[in-house]
């Protein structure tokens, strides 16, 4: 996701559709990225937010969540 | 900000806390700086003020040790030079009148340390500032270009910043609906570390809709538009255009923010067509873009440049982030913004214009009388300074200048030793070599990520010599842009440096049909604290001012970037130089390289034995050493003369530079550009070796049909423009007689695999 | 006969449309992106662009725009539509035309001068031209890689609806190297190359273009 002071103006595009579809109550929208990886046990959560940090994300601009499923 | 226990630091605040410590260092001033400030406000600055001045007085922002030698510039303008200016350095953007009731502006700016820590956005946000600085002027930006320089090609690190800044520079200029059509792209090792990334905009305005910045009538309103202010680049331009700069850490509990800005094009497409539509309407009494500095700046320049003083509700300012102080407010560098005075009758008229854009709009001030700029913030006056003392009266330095005993060594070191290539085989296997190699290679991995077509205007755009863009369809009137700068040279020699990159970027307007008019530059450079750095500085900015002066086109505005350089070791000293033409119907247009089969190649000035800073040199050699070209800014003009003469009688069928490579290299180009072979037959007299590569200035080639040979080589004797015919065009080889054939498929697998090759992996 | 050309927040290539369909002889109408309103016009350029920014995906917010509403129904009932790039992304997110735009393959923003084959020479935009006939137009696109599902394919290419197709190499990945489109009545067509910037050698690589607001001239006085 785009840090929260980040301006996301692909966020604030589809906020502006929404309201010009009439749909009201939606304050804000922000748009981000989501990667599915298919890992092996032996790949830990430091390997993965290495992975986010090196690679998937822009550190300059992004944070970033890992989560299993 | 630090702050005094109270929730927002207000004027009564700073009057009753005298020797509360305030983090000026931290934000860049120093002890005398800070110490005027207290003089001129007779009092400790509030936190917002102490923002305001700590960004407008920084290198960036007050040009505080480029000022003295700038005054240069003004002190050569004669006014037959400054006759068809309507607007100078100190504006937005310079103006000049280009005729049928036209005016054009144009500008290149640089954004250079932003693109190394974020090469997309940093690219991006260049192109958004420049054409800001465009709009401001109340024209419509019609082109862009953008003069790139990277560390070597095959570096690690410009593959990571090579795609990132061609794909900023194209996401943003591509939505903004603006044309790229030039720059240029330069690999050197002087470079690693820090790439420079200057942005050029051409904008076009009728005379009557020129709009300069600032705020005038009693009563007038402010006006804040496009997007909200948010924590972007707080204290960034500090942190980019000054030595020491570590953020606003221990600020009000908030975490050290990023620099960077994101850009949002779409933003600034709508903002664009709404200004034109605000001008149009004669709404807009004064207007300023917001770049560094944001608000600071645009309060400050609005209100110094007016009659009266100014006043501002921070309250009003629409915000993007919860909790920002007003220095923050004030400091932050929110892109798509822009600042208009507006006379209060005009107010709903303009509202409703921004309302039809969906451009985000709200009154934040007014004009007042007197000579104050007061800002307040939740009831409270948070500043309260004379504007001119932020925006203007900054400090101004004399900064040592001292020419390096190591330039001597530099100059010394002669080029002629050499090892030079002999024999055919070796000729041609040099010219192969240098095709491919990372400055002479085709730019079409970079260029057609650009949009070239886009308003249906663009008459030339890369890799002719020059861009041109057609700015009056019933006329036929346009201007042609390019931009130039051996820095090599530069480094070997200052002065003529830069006066050879101006002669280049003269010469590639005169190649393409266009009378150059004016200037402008973007001086790139390592720290001002480096006496050498200074001399370099010095020198360019004599070299380009006396030329500009011989030459009779005025400088109309630029830019200076300082503090370019890894650790101790600074960029080779590059003052990109644009030059702008005018030609009064883009259907006489030269074209690029050799148009057509049948044709007379005629090369045009002479050449010498100049290898100190060529190409050669640095490809073969990785030598850099000895003395650069000789300028001869009269020989150069005599040829202009003739190219826009023998264009506007249509005698000229195609032209090409000579530069870079020399005139190999413009054979290559002439040929797989024009998309025919030729033969040619080197001069009498000359070395091949030396006809071949050097790079001697004040040379073109041109094309004529072979009937009018002699007319044009009447016309070349009576200018006094040397004049060689060297060959035919046509085939599908280009053979140098004595030396090699050369066919255009081989020459093209060299020329145009380079680039592909480095940096298709690493995109995206 | 006039022609409108809609003009999005964010639409760029409007100006060159307009001038497309001036240098046709027909008359152009601006088309604004609020209004509910088609002018009287006989067909609709929907031109290229970054609408709205083209944030979520290419052409998805403009195609709920007023404007598009109208063109829809007209369009429906048999109204010439013309989508150039961001256009034809357009049409398609509308569901006037099949299949989907997405990123060119080697993800970066094309810019060129593009060879295509004639395909169709029977819609409503492309009667001055003829089957397997070469134009030249520029390209110019970041996301212009043509795709849609293998029934969709099948369907398109057996009814002759594959208009355009990219020649001597192709740009982006679209499958079949399919560069343009039209609905099955042949009225409303998409492609993602801009024959409004090939009108005039001056400012283009050809005058190819032209043919395309030619055509519809005389397929909506026939209509």
């Amino acid at each position: 996701m785009p840090k929260p002071e980040i301006l996301d103006p692909q966020g604030q595009a589809v906020a502006g559709a929404l309201v010009r579809l009439g749909v009201d109550g939606v304050a804000d929208v922000r748009q981000g990225k989501h990667f599915e990886l298919e890992v092996d046990d032996s790949v830990d959560d430091e390997t993965l937010h290495r992975i986010a940090g090196q690679l998937l994300a822009n550190p300059v601009i992004e944070d970033w969540v890992v989560t299993r499923a | 900000m630090t702050s005094a226990a109270t929730a927002v630091d207000s004027v009564e605040n700073a009057i009753a806390t005298p020797d509360h410590a305030q983090p000026f260092r931290e934000l860049g001033l120093k002890d005398d700086e800070y110490a005027r400030i207290r003089e001129i406000l007779g009092r400790r600055p509030t936190d917002a003020e102490l923002a305001m001045y700590a960004v407008m007085w920084s290198e960036h922002c007050s040009y505080k040790s480029s000022k003295v030698h700038l005054a240069y510039f003004g002190e050569t303008t004669t006014d037959a030079m400054r006759a068809k200016m309507l607007a100078g350095i100190g504006e937005n953007a310079g103006v000049i009148e280009v005729g049928d009731g036209w005016a054009v502006t144009f500008k290149v700016e640089s954004h250079n340390h932003p693109s190394y820590v974020e090469p997309y956005q940093g690219a991006a946000t260049g192109v958004g500032g420049i054409v800001r600085d465009i709009m401001a002027m109340g024209a419509r930006p019609i082109a862009v270009a953008d003069p790139l320089r990277f560390g070597p090609a095959d570096a690690p690190d410009t593959k990571r910043v090579l795609p990132g800044v061609v794909a900023g520079v194209g996401g943003y200029g591509n939505s903004l609906g603006l044309p790229n059509i030039g720059g240029e792209v330069v690999f050197d090792a002087g470079y690693a570390g820090n790439p420079l990334v200057n942005a050029l905009c051409v904008g076009a305005l009728r005379i009557e809709d020129l709009h300069l910045a600032f705020a005038s009538g009693t009563g007038n309103q402010i006006i804040l538009f496009g997007a909200r202010t948010g924590l972007d680049g707080i204290g960034g331009v500090s942190v980019l255009a000054s030595e020491t700069f570590s953020g606003d850490e221990q600020g009000s509990g908030r975490k050290k923010l990023p620099s960077v800005q994101v850009g949002d094009p779409f933003t600034e497409k709508v903002l664009i067509e709404c200004c034109l539509e605000l001008f149009h309407a004669g709404l807009v009494v004064g207007i300023q873009d917001l770049g560094g500095a944001g608000l600071s700046c645009a309060t400050s320049e609005l209100a110094s440049a007016g009659d009266g003083g100014m006043s501002i509700s921070l309250d009003a300012v629409p915000l993007r982030a919860t909790g920002m102080t007003p220095a923050e407010i004030l400091s932050s560098e929110s892109q798509e913004r822009m600042c208009a005075v507006v006379r209060p009758e005009d107010v709903e008229a303009f509202m409703a214009v921004c309302k039809k854009w969906d451009v985000l709009a709200s009154v934040i001030g007014e004009v007042t009388e007197g000579d104050r700029l007061v800002i307040s913030w939740q009831g409270e006056t948070v500043v309260d300074v004379p504007p001119r003392t932020v925006a203007h009266d900054g400090p101004v330095y004399r900064r040592p200048v001292q020419r390096s005993d190591k330039q001597d060594a530099l100059v010394a070191d002669v080029p002629d030793a050499l090892p030079r290539p002999s024999g055919p085989d070796e000729l041609r296997a040099e010219i192969l070599r240098m095709v491919a190699s990372p400055n002479l290679c085709s730019r079409a991995w970079v260029t057609d990520q650009y949009d070239r077509y886009v308003r249906g205007n663009t008459t030339s755009a890369q890799p002719a010599d020059a861009g041109m863009v057609r700015i009056d369809e019933s006329t036929g009137r346009g201007i042609a842009v390019a931009t130039d700068c051996n820095a090599r040279f530069v480094a070997l020699d200052p002065y003529s440096g830069a006066q050879l990159a101006l002669a280049e970027a003269y010469r590639n307007v005169a190649t393409s049909g266009a009378v150059p008019a004016a200037v402008t530059d973007c001086l790139n450079f390592g720290s001002p604290e480096d006496p050498h750095v200074m001399w370099q500085f010095q020198q360019a900015v004599r070299g380009i001012a006396d030329g500009c002066a011989q030459l009779g086109i005025p400088v109309t505005g630029g830019n200076v970037s300082f503090y370019n350089q890894t650790g101790e070791q600074a960029i080779l000293p590059t003052p990109v130089i644009g030059v702008l033409g005018v030609i009064d119907d883009v259907a006489k247009r030269v074209a690029s390289g050799f148009t057509r089969a049948g044709d007379a190649v005629l090369l045009l000035g002479t050449t010498r034995d100049e290898f100190g800073g060529s190409e050669w040199a640095h490809v073969v050699h990785g030598h850099l050493g000895g003395r650069p070209p000789a300028v001869d800014l009269a020989a150069e003009q005599r040829l202009a003369q003739l190219l826009a003469a023998g264009a506007a009688e249509g005698v000229l069928t195609g032209s090409h530079d000579l530069s870079d490579g020399g005139l190999a290299q413009a054979l290559v180009e002439a040929c797989l550009v024009g998309g025919q072979g030729g033969e040619i037959a080197l001069p009498d007299g000359l070395d091949p070796f030396v006809a071949l590569f050097s790079e001697s200035a004040a040379r073109v080639l041109v094309t004529v049909a072979t009937a009018d040979v002699e007319r044009f080589a009447a016309s070349a004797a009576a200018a006094g423009v040397p004049l060689v015919d060297v060959g035919r065009t046509g085939g599908t080889d280009l053979v140098i007689r004595g030396v090699s054939n050369l066919s255009l498929d081989e020459l093209r697998g060299s020329w145009a695999s380079t680039l592909p090759a480095l940096f298709d992996q690493s995109a995206g | 006969m006039k022609i409108g050309v809609i003009t999005f927040p964010g639409t760029l290539d409007d100006v060159d449309a307009l001038r497309a369909v001036r240098y046709s002889g027909a008359d152009p109408v601006e088309l604004w992106h609020a209004d509910h309103d088609l002018r009287g016009v006989d067909a609709v350029v929907v031109p290229g662009g970054f609408s709205y920014g083209d944030y979520l995906r290419a052409g998805a917010i403009a195609s709920i725009a007023p404007i598009m509403t109208e063109v829809v129904a007209a369009a429906r009932g048999g109204m010439p539509v013309l989508g150039i790039c961001n256009g034809f992304q357009i049409l398609c997110e509308a569901g006037l035309l099949p299949g989907a735009l997405v990123r060119n393959a080697g993800l970066h923003f094309v810019c060129r001068d593009q060879r295509l084959r004639v395909d169709n020479a029977a819609t409503a935009w492309t009667g001055d031209l003829a089957e397997g006939q070469e134009i030249l137009v520029p390209l110019k696109s970041g996301e212009g890689r043509f795709v849609a599902d293998a029934p969709t394919l099948e369907r398109l290419e057996g009814e002759g609806r594959v208009v355009f197709r990219y020649a001597g190499g192709n740009p982006n990945g679209a499958l079949s190297d399919i560069a343009g489109i039209a609905s099955e009545n042949g009225r409303v067509v998409g492609l993602m190359p801009h024959p409004e910037h090939a009108i005039d050698t001056l400012t283009g690589p050809s005058v190819d273009g032209l043919a395309l607001f030619t055509s519809v001239l005389k397929a909506t006085a026939a209509a």
